[in-house]
């Protein structure tokens, strides 16, 4: 008997995929219900708050079934965002089916359409759950067509179900067993792996989480990272309950974890095999990628001599990251720091706020900005992903900046606003394809530097939410640069340079000039923001001076209100960087990126 | 507080007969004997419990309306509290009051009980700002008023006015002050309207049906102010009060500013004893209820530390004309550097080890302390 069932949970926000995951892995006994805490499987503070989940998580469920047999249901969390879609990918790649949610009240929505197509692509069987039903602006009989009509799926064996209040999660764990096909590897073949995901552990080191497609694995086993080429000795193999649960051996369709003296995360690639190390002919699994960053910002300290520490936290932050790279940077304004590079923007985002939560380092963080390539006069090319280092204009021969396939699926009636956006964003060879009937897919080349900042934030605004969007690397193609740097009080604040296209320049920097007003405090004198080409001024404005600031009345609750009031300034001043005689806070690096166009 | 240093007493009397629109202060309109009768009891209690070890120098009845309390309600609480606390001492003893509830006879009983400053709240001497504020009495009122606090002799006259209304002309608040300084009182108090949430104008604010007068109108109000009282006599010594004379300055509102210890009695009222401040509920029910069960109505509390007490004495000295000794600052890094930076910049005056901000430096009395904060 095969008593093994792989499978993922996928749903739009807020459809309540957190609370099924909770419900079954109680229904499995693991938890007590009086120890029970809502998105046990969510445990990073930011993945919690924003409803997103980061790292995949997965949990091994025993089952006995309505037949008296018992099975093994190892259900895979997968991260929901597009910077991490390669590791959702690869999650997917290790489940024979899905269960795909939808919320009893609000249908079908964007997400659940793009989750579906990820699905599509691994030739997974598709559960679809409808979820709340117990609540009063249910409607089963709606969600029921438009799950035939949107997703083109029989909807007479959606599965009802509300996680909150407990009710047909048995029915969801039988549906798991009898309509997820079971795993059709061969444990008697050699060994073949996939890796799904990588965390670091400071006592083992990393904890490989992957999914057995051939072979056995066990202690003491020498195993080969293919891609990488490395060989360790296996320490421990285990399947994931809450905490790890140690095993002899993992086998053929089995999904658990690997301990193998590999140092830290850095040291995995997501979507390597692994293989015995005795292996003659070791094979990768289909899809590997090395997942390259695409955006880059720098980091430094507010306070120079906190380098140190902040070293420190980017070494500790990096063992559990294998995405981030990282190298030692410097400005004239900001000091030392260092060049970080990012899958995209949020997985920026979750660092930054790592940082500041975990190691609680004030930090300056500059706008994000792509690779840039340039053939020189003299033949030679560089590449520069950071606008400090921008070459001699006089010297530049050829600009080139990397183009993207983006690929935006969308409801139909938005197609028209979403066009505009993209060639508003210098899009180009727009393609259209209807992959369902009332959905239309858009392919369009568009540079990368035209997306690292607020695009996707824009579209999910002007599509309601229904808007998707994810994007490959496609070529270098060369476009008329330009570097536009910022004085602040007159000083060049070399960290605020941006490197855009000249047709872009001037609004972008009078954009900037605008952000930059409103981001950094009134002082005692009038500060002069300037946008300028080469010394040329291209776009300016004022933070004008304080010419009163006191308050009228200071009598006996007064004066602690006030001394608390000057605490918390001055504790908000500790945070700001201090350029010239301006004081410069940080959300002003990143202000940016801000637009207000489209 | 070991020695038997000198301080202030106040007493909080939280009734009004209306809620004036821009008033922050702690006060019930819903006023019967029997809350009055309560009240009094219950700041008898207080009284009582209070071991307060200073020697009162002066003494200052706020509100709220003292003015509205009635001759046997102020009597009474008057001989109560002299029944607990020694009096004696007191140099400066002061009453708010509204010009409405001024009459001959109102004033024979605060001088009898030893009141020797009224605090007039006057306000504006334009009937429609007046209204505007949501005032009970109109210009006549308090010129009346006025006459009659003249006539019956205290030695001390303060009055209180508003500026900075929305809408109010450079011209419209000239006219005010010089109305004000024709009744040449000893004392005058101009404070910027301030919008505070929770008032009427808060709510109006917030809902944009009420604009602030922007910060150049101010500015200019302020510098007006300062130059046309100045002009008239006057010493500008604190950012918002005006003296004739330097006897003439608030006692009372002086020792706030300058860390000395004040017992304050009844609903919202707030104390300090060197070192340690603390202030009532702000509900008379509450106070009562306290009381009545022998608990203190305390809401809070605070003890100043060191760095504390010294950022108090740095915001409240730079917004007097007597200014913060240098050796305050001292205890701030580059305190030198600042320093030299105010005096180019006209804000401060370095005079005998102190540092004095001019009207330029009142005008930022809230920004310079923080650029010694680093």
């Amino acid at each position: 008997m095969n008593g093994i069932r792989n499978f993922s949970i996928v749903a739009h926000i807020d459809h309540g995929k957190s609370t099924l995951a909770d419900r079954l892995i109680q229904h499995a006994g693991l938890v007590s219900d009086r120890n029970f805490q809502d998105q046990i499987l969510d445990n990073m503070d930011i993945e919690r708050e924003r409803g997103i989940t980061i790292k995949s998580q997965t949990v091994c469920l025993p089952y006995k079934s309505r037949d008296g047999n018992e099975y093994i249901l190892n259900l895979i969390d997968t991260p929901g965002h597009v910077d991490f879609s390669y590791e959702v990918s690869r999650a997917l790649a290790s489940c024979e089916g899905i269960l795909l949610l939808v919320d009893a009240s609000q249908g079908v929505e964007a997400q659940t359409v793009a989750n579906l197509y990820a699905a599509l692509e691994h030739n997974l069987t598709i559960i679809p759950v409808i979820n709340k039903i117990d609540l009063p602006t249910a409607n089963i009989e709606r969600v029921r067509e438009e799950i035939e009509i949107e997703l083109g799926l029989d909807s007479s064996g959606a599965i009802l179900c509300s996680a909150k209040e407990g009710i047909g999660i048995e029915d969801v764990m039988e549906a798991v067993v009898e309509r997820i096909p079971p795993h059709n590897g061969d444990a008697s073949k050699s060994l073949k792996a996939l890796i799904f995901d990588a965390h670091y552990d400071s006592f083992r080191g990393a904890i490989i989480s992957c999914r057995i497609f051939d072979g056995t694995v066990k202690a003491d086993d020498e195993i080969k990272l293919v891609s990488f080429e490395s060989v360790h000795t296996v320490e421990e193999v285990g399947v994931f309950r809450l905490e790890r649960e140690k095993r002899e051996k993992l086998s053929a369709g089995e999904v658990g974890y690997i301990i193998a003296g590999v140092k830290t995360v850095s040291d995995t690639r997501v979507g390597d095999t692994i293989v015995l190390a005795s292996d003659p002919s070791p094979e990768l699994l289909p899809g590997f990628k090395e997942v390259k960053p695409m955006v880059f910002s720098s980091i430094y300290p507010v306070e120079r001599s906190d380098v140190g520490m902040l070293t420190e936290a980017i070494e500790k932050y990096k063992l559990n990251d294998a995405a981030l790279v990282y190298q030692k940077d410097s400005s004239a304004a900001l000091g030392q720091g260092f060049r970080c590079g990012f899958l995209g923007l949020l997985h920026l985002e979750i660092f930054q706020q790592r940082l500041d939560r975990e190691f609680n380092i004030p930090v300056i963080m500059t706008a994000p900005s792509v690779r840039y390539k340039f053939v020189l006069n003299s033949g030679e090319s560089v590449t520069i992903e950071n606008p400090q280092y921008y070459p001699d204009p006089f010297e530049i021969q050829e600009s080139l900046e990397p183009i993207v396939k983006a690929s935006i699926l969308l409801p139909e009636e938005y197609m028209g606003v979403v066009m505009k956006l993209c060639l508003n964003r210098r899009g180009e060879n727009p393609r259209i394809s209807y992959p369902v009937p009332g959905r239309l897919e858009i392919i369009v080349d568009m540079p990368l530097a035209e997306i690292i900042y607020d695009f996707y934030d824009k579209l999910k605004s002007i599509t309601r939410g229904y808007g998707t969007f994810d994007y490959d690397f496609l070529k270098y193609q060369k476009e008329d640069l330009v570097k536009v740097d910022f004085l602040v009080n007159g000083e060049r604040v070399d960290a605020l340079s941006i490197v855009v296209h000249r047709e872009r320049a001037r609004q972008r920097a009078v954009q900037i000039c605008d952000s930059l007003k409103e981001e950094i405090p009134r002082h005692m004198f009038k500060i002069a923001i300037q946008g300028t080409i080469g010394g040329q001024i291209i776009s300016r404005s004022t933070v004008s001076a304080f010419r009163k600031d006191v308050t009228a009345k200071c009598y006996g609750g007064d004066i602690t209100r006030k001394r608390k009031l000057l605490s918390k300034q001055a504790a908000g001043k500790k945070k700001m960087k201090m350029i010239g005689k301006v004081m410069i806070p940080q959300s002003a690096f990143i202000s940016v990126l801000k637009t207000n166009e489209d | 507080m070991k020695t038997k240093s000198p301080s202030g007493f106040y007493l909080h009397v939280p009734f009004c007969e209306s809620k004036c629109s821009y008033c922050d202060f702690y006060s019930v309109t819903s006023i019967t004997n029997e809350v009055i009768t309560r009240w009094i009891r219950a700041v008898t209690a207080e009284a009582r419990i209070r071991e307060f070890p200073g020697v009162f120098k002066t003494l200052y009845f706020g509100g709220g309306t003292p003015s509205l309390l009635s001759k046997t309600a102020l009597v009474e609480v008057v001989t109560k509290l002299r029944g607990v606390f020694d009096f004696d001492n007191l140099v400066e003893t002061t009453i708010e009051v509204n010009p409405e509830d001024v009459s001959r006879d109102k004033l024979r009983t605060f001088k009898e009980l030893g009141f020797n400053r009224i605090s007039l709240g006057a306000q504006s001497f334009r009937d429609e700002e007046l209204k505007f504020l949501g005032r009970r009495h109109d210009s006549e009122t308090s010129r009346r008023a006025l006459e009659m606090i003249r006539e019956a002799g205290f030695k001390s006259l303060s009055l209180d006015l508003i500026h900075s209304l929305p809408g109010q002309s450079l011209s419209d608040w000239e006219y005010s002050l010089k109305s004000a300084v024709g009744f040449k009182p000893d004392h005058i108090s101009c404070y910027q309207l301030t919008i505070k949430e929770g008032t009427k104008f808060g709510k109006l604010l917030s809902s944009g049906k009420l604009k602030e007068a922007g910060e150049d109108i101010q500015r200019e109000m302020f510098i007006r102010t300062s130059e046309f009282l100045c002009d008239n006599g006057y010493q500008h010594y604190e950012v918002s009060n005006f003296s004739m004379g330097k006897d003439n300055e608030s006692k009372h509102n002086s020792l706030y500013w300058e860390h000395v210890p004040y017992l304050g009695l009844g609903p919202s009222a707030h104390s300090f004893d060197g070192e340690k401040r603390w202030w009532n509920v702000s509900s008379v029910e509450k106070y009562c209820e306290e009381l009545e069960k022998n608990r203190v109505p305390v809401a809070d509390s605070e003890i100043l530390s060191g760095d504390e007490f010294s950022l108090e004495s740095l915001f409240l000295g730079l917004r007097t004309k007597k200014g913060i000794s240098l050796d305050i600052l001292k205890g701030y890094d580059g305190w030198e550097d600042t320093s030299a930076k105010l005096s180019a910049l006209s804000l401060v005056e370095i005079k005998d080890g102190r540092m004095i901000p001019t009207l330029k430096g009142f005008l930022m009395a809230d920004r310079l302390p923080l650029l010694f904060m680093d």
